[in-house]
């Protein structure tokens, strides 16, 4: 054997354990947001994966923490921006734990509709983005034109489509308008079936299953040691739903079922989305059918009354409701002293917030549990050993938003 | 009770695929004879409602009057800090119903930039001075064309008539004889309901 050839041969062997770092992110299109990940590749086969985040840090907790309780509620928008709805509702459900002030059953409804309105649009972005990225762009536009209806629906829930800052604590800011609930109810009505379009299109379609079946197992126990929540921690065949397991806005009055996966892969996830889809449809239509009339802001008793602003029609004829506008409007509300935690059950997961207080007009420490946060650190471990087609899969089956991973 | 969601194996025709082929061809081509449900913006419009929340303007009343008092309750609420007022002596109004108004804001400005339509303005003013109005598409060509002054506030908000007009209303109110020391001028039952 000739010298050079020797050399050849060293030269090839050396290469082949040479890995390549590869940045993806953070503006790649499938990275969903501002995620970057260090990726180590050998080959086509990831070695590691290093997720860096925080190119979407705005210091979320921090502004809670000097403003009043009400101020902060428009940027509760801007964390899962995909259910801005969701998110004021955990908000103001926070918040009333701390100040021991009631919802009325009206707005409570209302909130369920908020709720359930959210997670059937993030869902349904979150599918969309997840079968585009593994090359089914049909589903993304067909998911579009869901939540349009979803958006057209909450633009007359509240007079803005994205930036909704609809709660109040103690309620909601408006009542919904009439011609509402026949739009509503329209919605609901069609939505199982378009639900069944995307399963036609996507459930027993071969590429689909190879791409995604056995791809991104999580195990029961990693699950849990990750402290997963929502869709992702239910595929792996846990049973935690914060709305059946610590009921809210009586969540335990209407009837609906939470699925679980069996084998944790990103199919299981992608099942585990569109099942809770058709249940949130279900939901909707029992609060269309049972929402109660009354009151959608709590204006009983002298805690709630220096919750909420009075009534526009007293501010204007009477100087006591005109004193407390100014004073709920100059003062807010001091809270009382204390902490507490709040987790609702958000279409990305658990989102919690925990308030403290020592009493006055903003919170001591506001902390915020992102479920994207949390779902987001498995990538580190779940990587390894995939092909880098399959990130995709990953990426889009586990569906996290940067607003609220990064706050 | 959690339900297990259905994965059964894929069956031999599907494991074909070209069955699911010709079933996703049969389904997108589908919508091609479904009515479009895009919008050719900006030539159609979205339909937007009266309580669509758009770019604040102030308004005027139905005399022409500017309502705001420069109370500077919604410069204090505003969670990003957009309004800036300057407040200032109201005119002299030669209206009784509006004689008691001592307060008019010399300058206010809104800046369109940092705004992020919350609302919270509308929903704090007690004299029904500033509305979110249907206007969503704001441009220019540099950033302080985007700060609005009172001119073009009051050009946003326009003239609205309100149910309750609350200084009509308030002299207008049995009771508030005595408080005038001047004979009404005009029609004192105007703004009754
Ligand atoms: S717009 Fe309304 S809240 Fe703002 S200063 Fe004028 S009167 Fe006060
Ligand atoms: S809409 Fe909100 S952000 Fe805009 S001026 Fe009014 S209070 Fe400020």
């Amino acid at each position: 054997m000739s010298r050079a050839r020797t050399l050849d041969v060293e030269v090839a062997e050396d290469r082949r354990s040479e890995s390549m770092m590869i940045n993806m992110g953070p503006q790649h299109p499938s990275t969903h947001g501002v995620l970057r990940l260090v990726l180590e590749l050998d080959g086509e086969e990831v070695i590691s994966c290093a997720p860096v985040i925080g190119y979407l840090h705005r210091a979320k907790e921090k502004v809670g923490e000097t403003f009043s309780w009400h101020k902060f509620i428009p940027y509760t928008d801007r964390l899962d921006y995909l259910a801005p709805l969701s998110n004021n509702v955990a908000y103001a459900l926070a918040c009333e734990k701390l100040m021991a002030v009631d919802c009325p059953p009206r707005a409570q409804a209302i909130r369920v509709i908020c709720h359930e309105l959210s997670r059937i649009s993030a869902h349904l972005l979150g599918l969309g983005a997840y079968a585009m990225d593994l090359g089914a762009m049909t589903i993304f536009l067909w998911t579009f034109r869901e939540r349009e209806q979803i958006y057209s629906l909450i633009e007359r829930i509240c007079g803005a489509r994205f930036t909704t800052s609809y709660t109040r604590i103690g309620g909601v800011e408006r009542d919904l308008p009439e011609d509402f609930w026949p739009k509503c109810q329209a919605f609901v009505n069609e939505f199982p079936g378009r639900v069944d379009e995307y399963e036609a299109l996507l459930s027993r379609n071969k590429i689909w299953v190879k791409r995604t079946q056995g791809i991104g197992v999580i195990t029961k126990e990693q699950a849990l040691q990750f402290g997963l929540t929502g869709p992702n921690l239910r595929g792996s065949g846990i049973e935690y739903d914060v709305r059946k397991a610590n009921p809210y806005l009586g969540y335990e009055n209407y009837e609906f079922e939470v699925p679980i996966g069996t084998e944790g892969d990103c199919y299981d996830r992608y099942l585990c989305r569109l099942f809770e889809m058709r249940e949130s449809a279900k939901i909707l239509q029992q609060v269309i059918d049972t929402i109660p009339d009354g009151p959608i802001l709590n204006r009983d008793g002298d805690e709630a009354l220096k919750t909420v602003l009075p009534e526009k029609e007293k501010v204007l004829t009477n100087m006591e409701a005109l004193i407390h506008q100014f004073m709920v409007g100059t003062e807010s509300i001091h809270a009382p002293v204390g902490e507490v935690y709040f987790g609702c059950e958000n279409p990305k997961g658990e989102l919690g917030f925990y308030l403290r207080s020592k009493g006055g007009l903003e919170a001591d420490r506001l902390r915020i549990r992102g479920p994207s946060f949390a779902n987001l650190q498995i990538l580190e471990e779940l990587t390894p050993g995939h092909s880098i087609a399959d990130i995709m899969a990953l990426l889009g089956s586990i569906d996290f938003v940067m607003g609220e991973c990064d706050r | 009770m959690a339900k297990v969601v259905d994965r059964r194996k894929l069956n031999f025709w599907e494991e074909l695929y070209l069955p699911a082929i010709a079933s996703g061809m049969k389904r997108t081509f589908a919508q091609m004879f479904k009515p479009a449900i895009t919008l050719q913006y900006p030539e159609q419009r979205p339909e937007i409602f009266d309580d669509y929340r758009g770019a604040p303007g102030l308004v005027r009343d139905q005399d022409g009057r500017e309502k705001c008092v420069s109370c500077q309750l919604c410069e204090y609420i505003c969670p990003p800090r957009a309004i800036v007022i300057v407040p200032g002596e109201a005119p002299d109004q030669p209206d009784y119903d509006y004689s008691e108004i001592e307060k008019a804001p010399k300058e206010f400005y809104i800046d369109m930039l940092r705004c992020i339509y919350c609302g919270y303005c509308e929903e704090i003013c007690p004299e029904q001075a500033i509305f979110m109005t249907d206007l969503y598409e704001l441009n220019a060509g540099s950033r302080q064309e985007l700060v609005h002054d009172k001119a073009k506030l009051y050009d946003v908000g326009g003239l609205r008539v309100d149910a309750i007009q609350k200084w009509k209303d308030k002299n207008a109110s049995p009771g508030s004889e005595e408080r005038k020391n001047v004979p009404p001028s005009g029609n004192p039952g105007d703004g009754a309901h």
